[in-house]
């Protein structure tokens, strides 16, 4: 199990370096951070003084291994933009969104495998059928769409909840009812569809026949075997939302990463958008390894010796 | 020749299935596929037709509300210039699909293929490709999309380029896992001993079985994709005005979102109502070709099928 875990790191740790590699060229792509963060009419000598200072003027590939050997000693640069050290920066907008993931995913699990469940009971029956329809719809409503709608009724019309920020409880309610949507109704398909085939399996016919109790083999039996696909999808939901929650932060108002980096890039501040990669990364990572062994754990057949 | 598979399926089917279940689900599958159907003629003849009406500027019509009051063709509103809400619906259906259809088509090809080769080879090439995949797949996708367009500027190829990219890696990683476990079976095993080459058992033993897997996943990507296509155009880095998509036209609607609510409303809704019947005819087809997710089983028949 070490010797796994500690073959995956190196793999990981390969992808890593390869995404590090190209987000530092790609994110130089995008420009010159002097031409958005001078004023526009700044002279030749402000712009190569800015430049000189933050250690533009230098060769690409210079600024590159400086920038790696930073790396390697747990320093992730400066934001050319607030003058903060950008892992800071990028560890203090992480929380803020590993909360609204974290607190969306387990509505969504919670709720998807308990809907799911009762659907596949009867499958075709007037409770799956309603289930069916609304949960395709959930997955099918385009988030910003929904969250604009939600704001306009909640917020403007009905004054209700603030329409964004970030602070108690009801500044909670509208981003995470809309973050919920999706993933439950894409989760939704998966525990029915799976569900429908452990109750159609022999092993269910035969603890039936033992005269075991129906929410024993429902919620025991049943449910174990179908957590498998449930778990893929709700992981690779997880991930997304890991990777960050760039609509729902930005429509919202809510100081996460995704609003970090989507702010970073358009400001060229490389420091932080190299930062928020390196971070992310390394979450999903960790995410991907919680993943499997929860695998392991569910199914005894899969090992990874 | 899909139609047909589907029929054939559906005869056997129906003797498990009570009649009613499967005229329900043929009534949403049906009003699914009118939709889309209507979608394919807006996307046909909808430019030719409403293209002049959508860029007129009518300000007697100036942010009318949905209804006859100001003709046929205000009603679902018009903008603040007066342009006519409808014709740029309609408008806006050509670039939504086309994106949509092209980054499905791309991304299937690219990690279709390159599953074959991973799951088929093993080895170091598996090794290679699948790394490339977690590189794919862990790198911020919307991210992704904003560095490239920002340098490439956003054009409709790029686009989908970007968008063809982060889908990759799911297409990928299917196919690879449905060619570990099919590579291993007898009528491989028979064709490899009969001298087939490896192009010749990917593409004429291995491609029909993974077929039907991948068309399931099209289908519900098709909507997935929609929505981030939507998503990106919403945040102001995708396809750029004076071109028209749902996406950009819902995130132009918000700044009128007091005034004029149908702007960013009915755009919105076609979207969701474009997913929702891709969504719902993927699960239509879904339940004819195999019922009780045992396609497995049945792969022989399927294969026969799916390979005329």
């Amino acid at each position: 199990m070490f010797g796994y875990i500690g073959r995956r790191s190196l793999h990981s740790a390969v992808a890593l370096a390869l995404l590090i590699v190209a987000v530092f060229f790609l994110a130089r792509l995008t420009g010159d951070p002097a031409d958005v963060l001078l004023p526009v009419n700044a002279d030749q000598a402000l712009r190569d003084e800015f430049r000189a200072l933050n250690g533009l003027d230098r060769p690409l590939l210079e600024q590159f291994l400086t920038f790696a050997g930073n790396v390697l000693q747990g320093d992730l640069g400066t934001s050319i933009r607030k003058q903060q050290p950008a892992l800071d920066m990028v560890l203090e907008a992480y929380p803020v969104t590993l909360q609204l993931a974290v607190v969306a995913m387990s509505i969504v699990l919670v709720s998807a495998l308990a809907v799911g469940s009762l659907a596949a009971y009867r499958p075709g029956g007037v409770l799956d059928r309603v289930v069916s329809v609304s949960s395709l719809t959930a997955a099918s409503a385009p988030d910003f769409w929904v969250a604009i709608t939600a704001i306009l009724v909640f917020s403007v019309q009905l004054r209700w909840l603030p329409t964004s920020g970030y602070g108690g409880l009801e500044y909670w309610l509208l981003p995470v009812g809309v973050l919920v949507l999706r993933p439950f109704g894409m989760l939704v398909q998966v525990v029915r569809a799976s569900m429908i085939g452990a109750l159609a399996s022999p092993f269910v016919r035969t603890a039936r026949i033992k005269g075991m109790a129906e929410r024993r083999i429902i919620y025991v039996h049943a449910l174990r075997n179908a957590l498998l696909p449930s778990v893929t999808v709700a992981g690779d939901q997880m991930v997304g939302m890991i990777n960050g929650l760039v609509i729902i932060e930005s429509i919202f108002g809510f100081p996460g990463i995704g609003k970090l980096m989507i702010d970073a890039v358009f400001a060229r501040d490389f420091a932080v958008v190299q930062a928020s990669i390196l971070v992310t990364a390394v979450a999903i990572f960790l995410l991907f390894l919680v993943i499997d062994l929860v695998y392991v754990a569910l199914d005894p057949r899969i090992r990874h010796s | 020749m899909a139609m047909v598979a589907a029929e054939q399926e559906m005869v056997t089917v129906r003797r498990r299935v009570p009649w009613w279940r499967l005229l329900w689900r043929d009534k949403f599958a049906l009003v699914s596929a009118l939709w889309l159907a209507l979608l394919l003629v807006c996307f046909a003849i909808g430019p030719a037709l409403l293209a002049d009406d959508a860029v007129r500027v009518n300000l007697a019509a100036r942010n009318a509300p949905p209804g006859l009051d100001s003709g046929w063709i205000n009603l679902l509103g018009a903008d603040a210039l007066g342009r006519p809400l409808l014709a740029r619906l309609v408008l806006g259906t050509r670039n939504t699909l086309a994106i949509a259809f092209s980054v499905v088509l791309v991304a299937l090809c690219v990690g279709g293929l390159l599953g074959m080769v991973a799951g088929y080879l093993g080895g170091v090439t598996n090794a290679l490709i699948m790394r490339f995949a977690d590189v794919l797949s862990s790198f911020p996708s919307l991210l992704l999309a904003l560095i490239v367009l920002y340098v490439l500027g956003p054009q409709v190829v790029n686009l989908i380029i970007v968008l063809a990219t982060t889908r990759t890696a799911i297409y990928l990683r299917v196919t690879r896992a449905e060619v570990l476990e099919i590579r291993e079976r007898v009528f491989v095993d028979a064709a490899r001993a009969l001298g087939a080459g490896r192009a010749h058992i990917l593409r004429r033993h291995i491609a029909p079985v993974v077929a039907p897997t991948l068309g399931t996943i099209m289908t519900i990507d098709f909507a997935s994709v929609m929505l981030s296509e939507s998503a990106l155009s919403f945040l102001g880095i995708g396809i750029q005005p004076p071109e028209v998509t749902w996406g950009l036209m819902v995130s132009q609607g918000r700044n009128y979102l007091g005034s004029a609510w149908w702007l960013a409303f009915f755009p919105g809704l076609a979207i969701m109502l474009t997913a929702l019947s891709a969504n719902l005819l993927s699960s239509w087809l879904r339940t004819i070709t195999d019922p009780t997710q045992r396609w497995r089983l049945e792969a022989p028949r399927t294969l026969a099928e799916g390979g005329r």
